[in-house]
């Protein structure tokens, strides 16, 4: 039945293979595209079926082992593929959106060098995050983990004949590798905290199924899950390892809305819904992640007030919106998380796509008129509404989507993520406050990027303005369909509150969440599970703030644009700590990043020159001093020899003679 | 008085000394060579007056082998000798320094 899952990473393996080993000859720009599409498709296609064949399964959780991978000691690992309701969900997302992204690059990346690169690495980077979402036990988990972010890394560093494109992608590396490293060391401390117990495995199934012999709340499950977490907030770019998402942007920009907002990305979510069982016994853990996940948000929120570049914007947006999802885990809502993840790549895909289109087109205008302004510049945009029809609306329904306007599918998730972080027996009234003044920030600095990009008069370089045209089908189409997700997509989880028994999505994550939240009384608080009257009064007050937001940014960047002038003239310090990100990166290359290059010139400079090379030369140099020393013995002279040979003589006989 | 065996080997020292005494002083080439002489033949006397005390012919044979080796040496060390002084023009053993550092 479900034996062929196999397939469904392999299809972009093929893809990948094809057009990294032959791409160069083919040339033809749309058999390649054509390939990798055509083999994103396909696994879509049996995405879908094993999709459909597990919603009408009784049976939810299905192990699929292809082969043994090794068996050393006590560990065995098996090339095994897990499909159940999570992972069903995150490969119909990943496939689903890859399909629509890999089309519209065919028309984005139009013309570039390397075109067959760049496809082979992005059939690469799917591949990856198949194995990471399907695979059945931590170590090929750790394979797509590990090959995310390698492929991250290539195509961040696609443009690499630029500088800022190669340190964003070795940054990017760099960072996500200390997050790597507490994922490793949070296996290795669960392998053997496990078979301390008698139970050796790396199996999600077993693990799930064993957790409760670590106990409750014990010491080990608090470490093991923060490690966990630890790589959690690299890859996913919470706080502190959030600062190689926005620099990521260097990328072109479907790479930005496949790896940097809708897939890749949320891989630490997915992980901590995969361990679910051991998250819900550290409570402690739990409360790190729903902080870290609400500070993330509103931090990373308030950066994008004041970010010029297009791209930025939904970048610090992008890590926002992951804080709410690490927010939903922490606070137990683990389908509410997963939901936001599912929204959340739909209408971010959708808004990053949409800055393509707008990018393409300025570039393209821009190129035209021989202008070298920057075309992700928001303040050399305005007015693009009329030019850019399609873009324009499908960029304005995810933004609705994304602010939290009711009926739109964020407003669901966000919604449901918000009244968990206050009602779940793990939440807390500050948890929702800071979330919900974030979801009004969010609104604010989203209406101020579709403001200043496609209302009002247009500031473009009059010679490039007639040159800006709509893009083309290939890239509008997955705009049209993405704009439609992000609009109806949160229909499958309706929220009881709504219309009961609704919640699709909830009940089809059961299977793998119901279990630890049960076992651990995870759920919304007694007092308040039948409190329709708060969730409401809640569900209001964040509304309430959405709007405010959009209110804001509409009257403040609409028409003119005195009033943020006069606001950054009122608060010129603020203003300029908010533009330069709160100066984290500066705090980074102070702490850590300068003390490194430090240790590493003193390494250098002094270890290596002074010691390491001290230790071979001054052998070296000691051998030539005593060879010095012992050469003048060798004199030429044959009477020296000769006497040196009848001291000899007569020094052995003596010795015989008188001993 | 009958010279003994040890009046033999006495003499036998003094010539080996005298010989390495000259080896180790004398600068011309052919002296030094003649004093190399000098001491074959102190210790083919010792060998002959051992020979003679012991009542057996293994010292005598020796001296045969020593007069053997002393002529083959005679005649490399004199064909080096002259090819030497042909570079050189001397055959002073000070100038004999070309195998050094």
């Amino acid at each position: 039945m479900y034996d062929k899952l196999w397939l469904i990473p392999f299809f972009p393996l093929l893809g990948c293979v094809i057009n990294g080993l032959f791409g160069k000859k083919i040339k033809n720009e749309k058999v390649i595209g054509g390939i990798a599409t055509g083999m994103m498709v396909l696994s879509f296609a049996v995405s879908c079926k094993m999709f459909f064949q597990l919603l009408g399964d009784a049976e939810k959780v299905h192990q699929v082992v292809i082969g043994s991978w090794m068996s050393v000691g006590q560990l065995h690992v098996d090339w095994g593929f897990l499909l159940d309701p999570l992972s069903a969900v995150m490969i119909m997302v990943v496939t689903g959106v890859g399909s629509l992204i890999h089309l519209y690059s065919i028309g984005y990346m139009h013309g570039e060098e390397g075109f067959y690169r760049y496809f082979s690495y992005l059939n690469l980077f799917v591949f990856a995050m198949l194995m990471l979402v399907l695979g059945s036990n931590a170590l090929v988990m750790f394979i797509g983990w590990e090959g995310v972010g390698l492929c991250s890394y290539l195509l961040i560093g696609y443009y690499f004949h630029k500088k800022s494109a190669g340190d964003a992608a070795k940054k990017a590396f760099v960072v996500n590798r200390v997050g790597d490293f507490g994922f490793l060391l949070g296996l290795f401390t669960l392998f053997y905290a496990l078979g301390s117990k008698g139970v050796w495995t790396i199996n999600f199934v077993e693990i799930q199924e064993n957790a409760h012999l670590l106990g409750n709340g014990s010491l080990v499950v608090t470490a093991v899950t923060l490690l966990f977490f630890l790589g959690a907030t690299g890859k996913s770019a919470q706080i502190p390892l959030y600062t190689w998402l926005p620099d990521a942007m260097e990328g072109p920009t479907p790479v930005s809305a496949l790896i940097h907002a809708a897939t890749m990305v949320t891989a630490g979510v997915y992980m901590i819904g995969r361990m679910n069982g051991l998250f819900a016994m550290a409570p402690d853990t739990m409360m790190v992640i729903a902080i870290i996940g609400a500070a993330t948000a509103i931090f990373a929120a308030s950066i994008g007030f004041a970010q010029n570049d297009i791209k930025r914007v939904l970048a610090y947006s992008t890590v926002s919106q992951l804080g709410y999802m690490f927010l939903a885990m922490g606070v137990g809502a683990f389908s509410a998380g997963v939901f936001h993840l599912m929204t959340h790549a739909f209408f971010k895909a959708c808004l990053f796509l949409g800055s393509g289109s707008v990018i393409h087109a300025m570039h393209h205008g821009l190129h035209h008129a021989h202008l070298h302004d920057d075309p992700q510049d928001m303040r050399n945009m305005g007015g693009l509404r009329k030019k850019m029809p399609i873009t324009y609306w499908t960029f304005f329904l995810s933004t609705l989507a994304i602010s939290g306007v009711p009926l739109f599918s964020a407003f669901f998730s966000k919604d449901e993520i918000l009244w968990w972080s206050f009602a779940s027996t793990r939440g807390s009234i500050g948890l929702w406050i800071v979330g919900a003044l974030a979801a009004g920030m969010t609104a604010f600095y989203m209406f101020r990027c579709v403001s200043m990009t496609f209302w009002g008069e247009q500031r473009t370089n009059p010679k490039a303005k007639d040159h800006i045209h709509e893009s083309p089908l290939v890239i509008t189409f997955p705009l049209m369909v993405l704009g439609l997700l992000a609009v109806v997509g949160g229909y499958i989880g309706i929220p009881a509150l709504f219309v009961k028994g609704w919640n699709h999505f909830e009940h089809f994550l059961d299977p793998v969440f119901g279990e630890s939240q049960e076992t651990y009384h995870i759920a919304i608080r007694e007092a308040l599970a039948h409190n329709h009257g708060a969730e409401w009064g809640l569900m209001a007050v964040s509304v309430a703030l959405a709007f405010a937001g959009i209110a804001v940014a509409v009257t403040m960047y609409k028409g003119k644009a005195e009033a943020p002038a006069r606001f950054t003239a009122a608060f010129p310090r603020l203003h300029r700590a908010v533009y330069n990100k709160w100066y984290v990166d500066e705090l980074y290359d102070f702490l850590f990043v300068n003390p490194t290059k430090r240790l590493g010139t003193f390494l250098w400079k002094g270890f290596d020159v002074k010691v390491v090379d001290g230790i071979v030369n001054g052998v070296a140099r000691l051998i030539g001093a005593i060879s010095r020393g012992l050469r003048g013995i060798q004199t030429g002279k044959v009477h020296n020899y000769a006497m040196s040979m009848v001291v000899g003589v007569v020094l052995i006989v003596g010795f015989f003679i008188l001993k | 008085m009958e010279p003994t065996v040890h009046h033999y080997l006495v003499l036998s020292a003094i010539l080996f000394s005298l010989g390495t005494f000259g080896v180790l002083t004398k600068r011309n080439a052919i002296v030094i060579f003649m004093c190399i002489e000098l001491m074959l033949n102190a210790v083919n006397l010792s060998f002959i007056a051992l020979s003679h005390f012991l009542g057996s012919m293994d010292g005598q044979v020796f001296v045969f082998f020593v007069m053997t080796v002393a002529a083959a040496e005679a005649a490399v060390g004199l064909a080096l000798m002259i090819a030497f002084f042909r570079n050189r023009e001397s055959i002073d053993v000070e100038d004999f320094n070309l195998l050094k550092w």
